[in-house]
């Protein structure tokens, strides 16, 4: 219990990760707030990346949390631009009224 | 030994408390707060356990760049109004049990995936790039960017300029019926275009409308 090992950052991951899966699904007014949740499950990669690149005593790993980062930043970007154009079209970001592609 | 674990609960409990804020919150300007509150803890996080280049990066991109990117969008787009009630949704309510339920199954087997692990034995000769604990974090990781995954650094360059083309692309528009500075027509004016003279006759005066 006192002792912090690598199990204990797989589950803060596990949770945070588990957290995001959460407001994708059960959300459904915000889009905005869905986006968020993509970013805690990057958040939860970046953890599991990072503790076992320290707890495995390799670099490597850290390498890749930077990459994540990038993308991560490249994509919210991205996202919210989509979200601006679509709010400019349609006059609303509502989940449930996004439905212009019946699906 | 014990500073560190009550330092590891206490930022954990703060980043697992404000991620669960982010989701189920009202406001969403209050959801981007307790973004930043999650990315923060998890920052020191990293710090605490050896990683500070990272930390920073993640404190420099998530807080100060992305966040106030979510910031700008939600108050651009008058979206704080809308209250993000998701349980009394209008229309059917079916995807909550469901969503509920494969929620709960992932986090199970997440856990089950954690609780039953163990090291490989030959996992700790196949590591790629060893820590060297004479350099600094930011030193080693330098080192190794710039050499092994270079090709990997430019195309992440080039993956963050497409995004920014991208990003301006599509929001770029050209509204009708606004009043701008033309250079190009302004430099191939010719002299003739503007001016006019006129042999004025004493007496009569000049037709100003032609």
């Amino acid at each position: 219990m006192l002792s912090i090992g690598l199990g204990h950052y797989l589950t803060l991951a596990a949770i945070i990760f588990t957290i995001g899966i959460v407001g994708i699904f059960l959300n459904r007014k915000n889009i905005i707030v869905i986006l968020m949740s993509i970013e805690l499950i990057l958040l939860a990669v970046n953890i599991n990346l990072v503790s076992f690149s320290i707890f495995i005593n390799d670099l490597s790993g850290q390498v890749f949390t930077l990459f994540i980062l990038t993308v991560a930043a490249a994509e919210a970007a991205i996202g919210l631009a989509i979200i601006v154009v679509y709010y400019r079209n349609s006059g609303t970001i509502r989940v449930e009224e996004i439905d212009r592609l019946k699906g | 030994m014990i500073a560190h674990a009550i330092v590891f609960y206490i930022f954990s409990l703060i980043a697992i408390i404000s991620a669960i804020m982010v989701t189920v919150s009202k406001n969403t300007v209050n959801s981007v707060f307790f973004l930043i509150l999650d990315f923060i803890s998890i920052s020191c996080l990293f710090i605490m356990i050896g990683a500070e280049f990272l930390g920073m990066i993640m404190l420099i991109v998530y807080v100060g760049a992305v966040a106030v990117l979510f910031l700008f969008v939600v108050m651009m787009l008058n979206v704080a109004q809308q209250k993000n009630e998701w349980f009394n949704s209008s229309g059917s309510s079916s995807h909550i049990p469901v969503g509920l339920l494969v929620s709960i199954i992932i986090f199970f087997e997440l856990i089950i995936v954690i609780g039953g692990w163990k090291y490989k034995p030959e996992l700790l000769d196949s590591i790629a790039i060893e820590i060297n604990t004479d350099l600094t974090n930011t030193q080693s990781l330098g080192s190794v960017i710039y050499t092994d995954y270079i090709h990997l650094f430019q195309l992440s360059g080039m993956v963050l300029l497409v995004a920014m083309i991208g990003a301006i692309v599509l929001t770029f528009r050209q509204r009708s019926g606004v009043k701008r500075q033309s250079y190009f027509k302004q430099i191939s004016r010719d002299r003739k275009d503007g001016i006019e003279l006129v042999d004025v006759e004493n007496n009569k005066g000049v037709k100003i409308d032609a």
